[in-house]
């Protein structure tokens, strides 16, 4: 399996960049992984949703599908698609280190 | 071109409940990966966005012949009989049976689903050949409904797009 170093820590990776331990993750790993998405800063509200995922990825083993996070986080869907423009879905699942979204809504 | 987006657009033709939700699922998904999303709503596509029509959608079990007991727990492969899905309430009963089971996979109702898409950012169009013929307005549609527009102008806007006729 791939490898990937961020911030200092070096992690498993899958092809398509998902990190395949979620313990692997740090909060400055998402901060880089964040950056490669093309979010320079994580906010407030960002880590709101961010930390949301957290909760319900360790707890379900599975990263929660957009409108599990609209209705879960209460962040509107306006919001939730400002914060991670263009495909928030894979940038979140990445930027918490979950794997792909299963689940289609 | 390399950083232009993917982009999909959906053609919505048909009314019947079953046939509402091929769009909004694979355009929410569309959405939630980056690509661009247009749909365009024509003919009995429109009561999706009528805001008289979106929240009583029907599936018809007449001349369905998809439509087995087992929907409803009965094992097997035992088809509802035609001359049954004419019986008054079959069709009321078939569309409760599906809102009820969509809605155990917490999928949202049509309403629901066109406001989730509008406010991710899908560009929601309705048929002006069929708006007129109907004598509908833009008053009869929900809000993210963003205008009216004809056949052409749609194939206008959907250059370089891959188009879903539904």
């Amino acid at each position: 399996m791939p490898t990937r170093t961020y911030a200092g820590k070096t992690v498993e990776v899958n092809e398509e960049g998902f990190m395949l331990n979620p313990a692997d993750w740090t909060k400055e790993i998402a901060v880089e992984i964040a950056k490669e998405e093309g979010i320079e800063t994580l906010t407030e509200a960002h880590w709101k949703v961010i930390d949301f995922c957290r909760q319900a990825g360790l707890a379900s083993g599975k990263a929660p599908t957009l409108r599990t996070i609209t209705t879960g986080a209460g962040v509107p869907t306006k919001e939730l698609f400002t914060l991670f423009p263009k495909g928030p879905a894979k940038k979140v699942a990445r930027i918490a280190g979950l794997g792909k979204p299963e689940g289609c809504v | 071109m390399a950083d232009e987006p993917r982009k999909i657009a959906f053609i919505c033709s048909k009314g019947n409940l079953d046939m509402a939700y091929p769009a909004l699922i694979m355009g929410w998904a569309a959405l939630g990966n980056g690509v661009d999303v247009t749909i365009f709503f024509t003919f009995w596509g429109l009561d999706l966005i009528n805001k008289a029509r979106v929240d009583h959608l029907e599936i018809p079990p007449v001349a369905n012949t998809s439509m087995k007991m087992s929907m409803m727990g009965i094992p097997g492969n035992l088809g509802i009989p035609n001359i049954m899905g004419v019986l008054p309430g079959m069709t009321a009963f078939a569309t409760a049976l599906m809102k009820k089971k969509m809605n155990e996979l917490g999928v949202p109702p049509v309403r629901e689903y066109i406001q989730m898409l509008a406010d991710a950012g899908a560009k929601l169009y309705a048929c002006k050949m069929t708006v007129d013929m109907m004598g509908l307005k833009k008053e009869d549609f929900l809000d993210g409904v963003q205008d009216i527009v004809t056949a052409s102008d749609f194939i206008d806007m959907t250059e370089g797009a891959q188009i879903i006729f539904i």
